[in-house]
């Protein structure tokens, strides 16, 4: 790339930039069409839009207030439910990951590399494996229809999560953990006061990769989760697209979609400067 | 202040392997000592075993009267300057300094100052005195502009002061310093030993240094403790090292350039000792007495001079100007002599003619195994 012209190389991610932005784009236009141009734009009937005609802002308070039997209650419920897992399971899974990688890579105990490559295993299992135990586990222990199943776990540590974590450790000084040990802090206090404030770039990776995957988790609340009052914004989601599937309706389950993503994407604009921080660290000193 | 007594002290790391052995030493109150000795002579393990930060393997640690094998690094009333500084990034100057005393106030819960007016206000004046000793000590160190910058925007020099700031502000019994100014470059770490110097004498402190330089030891030390494979080769002032060093390898390690050393063997020579080597035979002084077959003269570079007929007649292989003196190395007989001369003297010489070195009047004998003789 080195050798290529600025302006050929910004050319080139620019065209690259339209075809990862351009569905995205076009649910936009779909959502603010009325029901019989967004039907055409679907079949093609009317080419490819690439503007709306005439934008239907009403679209959206439409669609949020038919999600669910009563409206508005059914997307302020699911909002709700969304929120609270998503941010018990960012909560859990950063302060466990971060101190399980903190005792991987400082603290010296027996078994400790036997345990990490067990660990470091358990990433090969897929979830679909551990989903029936699971069940049954949450089922004895009396946790289905209660969002345990969803947050507990997460305060368990996330093995990608914490191996990463440890990575980054290993990296700062062990002088910083002595210094902070003469300072007068446990392993605990300086963890909390030391470690994880350095940790800043592996906790934006982890809390954004977290947040966009217990946002957008479709599987577990629908298993674990069974009123309705009860659903998550991916779930009630997948209600719409089942009550309002039909071309008349497309333009609505659009704007539903775009409103269930909006979190993720300010969350990682928001996060954005960390975040690529954070992976290009892994990838330099990793 | 305290005084520091390690009696029998060793550290054996798990395998087997002996870093320290049967380390005796008495730092008295207000003591400026050095431990010095080359990589893996466990000098730093020593320190970082009275710090708290390494397990004493054998023996005891007493700080200020007080044994402290179990005692957590916290609770040692010690603190340390490391070599990277250690300050974290993540805070400003001043929260790094007030760090330590930060750490012992929390101990009272937030919610009990909100419940308890007279609590609230103890610890606000516990704020105080904490802002008021990071005051002082910026203040001593000239660190006050600085105390709102972050690590990374301080030079070498400046997080080096920084370091030393954080240690005083916790008024320590003692002050541990493990090779604090290796980062540095060689005009700033001369800068920095002087300053450390007369930090020393201001707070009257017990210090305890690690340094693998030895022209630092020099500089800084009350005492120096000479350290090689785990074991205390010698404890004596700077002088104390110089003059009369206990064997070869401190007789090496202290002085710059280093000692020459002329090999031979040992003979008779009516009631003294005489060393023959390939050069020629010198009788040592009387009052020596040797008792191996070979033994070695330490000679310090800066006693030897050119004569017009000496004992060590060789070529001039170098000569490098130092400014005021030169180092000027002579091989002889297969022995390479390093001589410091005054510049104007090495002036008249040339890079491969020969000349002659006179014997000084100050030698130093080692027997066969090392040790000093006489």
């Amino acid at each position: 790339m080195k050798s290529l012209r600025p302006w050929f190389k910004s050319a080139l991610l620019a065209a690259g930039s339209v075809v990862f932005l351009f569905p995205l784009w076009w649910m936009v236009v779909v959502s603010l069409e009325t029901p019989k141009r967004a039907g055409a734009a679907m079949t093609g009937q009317d080419g490819i839009a690439l503007w709306p005609a005439d934008p239907q802002w009403g679209n959206y308070a439409e669609a949020l207030a038919e999600m669910g039997s009563e409206p508005w209650v059914g997307f302020v419920n699911a909002l709700a439910n969304s929120i609270v897992v998503t941010t018990l399971v960012v909560i859990g899974t950063v302060l466990s990951s971060s101190l399980v990688g903190f005792a991987f890579a400082r603290l010296r105990w027996r078994g400790r590399g036997a345990l990490f490559t067990l660990m470091l295993a358990t990433m090969m299992l897929p979830g679909q494996v551990t989903l029936i135990p699971l069940f049954l586990l949450f089922r004895g222990l009396g946790w289905i229809d209660t969002i345990l199943p969803l947050a507990v776990p997460a305060f368990f540590g996330n093995a990608f999560f914490i191996f990463m974590y440890r990575q980054f450790i290993l990296q700062v000084p062990e002088s910083l953990v002595e210094a902070a040990k003469v300072d007068g802090h446990g392993w605990l206090g300086i963890w909390w006061t030391v470690i994880l404030p350095l940790c800043r770039p592996v906790t934006a990776i982890c809390a954004v990769f977290t947040f966009i995957g217990t946002w957008n988790d479709f599987m577990g609340p629908l298993v674990y989760l069974h009123a309705e009052e009860q659903s998550t914004l991916a779930v009630a989601l997948n209600s719409f697209r089942n009550q309002y599937g039909g071309l008349d309706d497309v333009h609505l389950l659009m704007a539903a979609s775009l409103v269930t993503m909006l979190p993720c994407i300010l969350l990682f604009i928001a996060a954005q400067r960390q975040f690529v921080e954070g992976l290009a660290r892994g990838a330099v000193k990793g | 202040m305290a005084e520091v007594i390690l009696q029998s002290v060793g550290k054996v790391y798990p395998g087997g392997v002996r870093a320290v052995q049967g380390v005796d030493l008495h730092v008295r109150h207000g003591e400026f000592i050095v431990l010095v000795g080359p990589s893996g002579c466990g000098k730093s393990t020593t320190l970082r075993m009275v710090a708290g930060l390494e397990e004493i393997s054998e023996g005891t640690i007493a700080i200020g009267g007080r044994v402290v094998n179990d005692i957590a690094p916290s609770d040692r009333d010690i603190a340390m300057v490391f070599q990277n500084y250690a300050l974290y990034p993540h805070m400003t100057v001043e929260r790094n300094m007030a760090f330590g005393l930060e750490r012992r106030r929390r101990h009272g819960s937030l919610l009990r100052s909100l419940l308890s007016p007279a609590y609230a206000a103890e610890r606000r004046a516990e704020s105080a005195r904490i802002q008021a000793r990071v005051d002082e000590a910026a203040g001593l160190l000239g660190l006050r502009p600085l105390l709102q910058r972050m690590p990374r925007e301080l030079s070498g020099g400046q997080r080096q002061r920084v370091a030393v700031g954080r240690a005083i502000v916790r008024d320590p019994a003692v002050f541990l310093f493990d090779e604090p100014l290796s980062n540095l470059d060689a005009k700033l770490r001369g800068e920095m030993r002087t300053e450390l110097r007369i930090l020393h004498r201001r707070l009257g402190a017990t210090m305890m240094y690690v340094t693998h330089d030895q022209e630092e030891a020099m500089g800084l030390a009350d005492r120096i403790v000479v350290m090689k494979d785990g074991l205390v080769q010698q404890i004596g002032s700077p002088s104390e090292l110089y003059d009369r060093p206990v064997n070869r390898f401190v007789a090496s390690f202290i002085g710059t350039p280093t000692m020459n050393f002329v090999e031979g063997e040992v003979e008779r020579d009516g009631n003294a000792h005489a060393l023959r080597w390939a050069g020629g035979r010198i009788t040592l002084p009387s009052g020596i007495t040797l008792s191996t077959a070979r033994a070695a003269i330490g000679i310090r570079p800066d006693t030897l001079a050119p004569v017009a007929d000496g004992p060590f007649r060789g070529t001039v292989q170098s000569i490098e100007f130092l400014g005021d003196r030169a180092d000027v190395l002579v091989e002889s007989s297969g022995v390479r002599l390093n001589a410091r001369v005054p510049t104007d003297s090495a002036r008249s010489m040339r890079e491969g003619e020969s000349i002659a070195l006179g014997m000084p009047s100050v030698v130093h004998v080692f027997d066969g195994d090392g040790q000093r003789a006489g």
